[in-house]
């Protein structure tokens, strides 16, 4: 499974506003839905997202049945320092995932 | 195709098609696919076609035949993930190319019979793919706009399947739509089908992984 697709500026001016873009490979089922048995499949989403700048938390996020499949988060933060973001998705039967960018602030 | 869907298919990283891929150069290395060819540039804007055996394959048959016949390992399961993902691969590495298949000889009777499918009436509703997609394109049906039948972006990301599928998959969904009985994946009636789609839209631009609604 290829984990995620992240974009965002490897190179930033210090206290430039940046977007950072996320795109995450998972089904989101939601729990609601049966197989044609008539029997429900059971709920598997992503519930939780968290962006770290450096180790700072900058960005998190939960989610609910409602949000479709891969779900596509994007947000803004300030380039204060140059360093290491890192992107972790977790959620039901125990997923996890983790994602790192770079970025060098001048 | 509404503006956003469109936008959505454009970046790159916003297209949830891109994970196949992605998936799929995965599998390519993992399966040694590099030990043979170098690059499958064109080759997914030249299928279905008829190989040196009169076979007719499409790109998930033929990817299927190179595992059996070549690598000696049991095929994948048509619409799984590992399919989807390595003609995903394949098919975008064609991306913005022109759509050029069913010119040579030996495919000119599974265009004719694929164009017979696509003519003839069938099923409960006793409707023809023409009947639409021909006859009544660009206007809506419930509230979406009827297509042209242009397969130009498979396998695609459709939003309603919240996944990536393949044309057969489509074309399956059309059939029972119609109620008429759906014929099973990999069947012969579905390539030659599928064949004179991809020869109505020739020289077309591949958009392989598309977004749709």
């Amino acid at each position: 499974m290829a984990g995620a697709i992240i974009r965002m500026p490897s190179q930033a001016k210090r206290g430039e506003i940046i977007e950072i873009r996320t795109l995450a490979s998972h089904p989101m089922e939601t729990g609601f839905r049966r197989t044609e048995r008539g029997e429900p499949i059971p709920r598997d989403i992503i519930t939780q997202f968290v962006c770290t700048y450096n180790g700072a938390e900058i960005f998190r996020a939960e989610l609910h049945p409602a949000i479709a499949a891969n779900p596509f988060i994007t947000f803004t933060t300030v380039a204060t320092e140059s360093g290491t973001v890192e992107f972790r998705w977790s959620g039901d039967n125990g997923y996890s995932m983790t994602e790192s960018a770079k970025i060098s602030v001048v | 195709m509404s503006r956003e869907t469109r936008a959505m298919q454009d970046d790159d990283s916003a297209n949830p098609g891109m994970l196949s891929v992605l998936e799929g150069e995965a599998l390519w290395a993992s399966n040694g696919c590099a030990g043979c060819h170098s690059s499958l540039k064109g080759v997914a804007a030249r299928y279905p076609a008829v190989d040196d055996k009169r076979r007719l394959l499409n790109l998930e048959s033929r990817i299927n035949l190179c595992r059996v016949e070549q690598q000696k390992a049991p095929a994948f399961p048509y619409e799984g993930r590992e399919l989807l993902a390595l003609s995903a691969y394949i098919g975008n590495q064609s991306r913005g190319m022109p759509i050029q298949v069913g010119v040579d000889e030996k495919s000119k009777a599974h265009v004719e019979a694929g164009k017979a499918a696509f003519r003839r009436r069938q099923g409960q509703v006793n409707l023809a793919c023409m009947s639409c997609h021909e006859e009544n394109a660009g206007k809506r049906l419930a509230g979406s706009v009827i297509t042209q039948a242009h397969p130009t972006g498979y396998p695609l990301y459709r939003l309603e399947w919240q996944a990536l599928g393949s044309l057969q998959r489509r074309l399956r969904g059309c059939l029972t739509g119609i109620r008429a009985e759906a014929p099973g994946y990999g069947a012969p009636e579905l390539v030659e089908l599928e064949l004179y789609l991809m020869w109505r839209a020739n020289g077309m631009k591949l958009e392989t992984p598309a977004v749709r609604p």
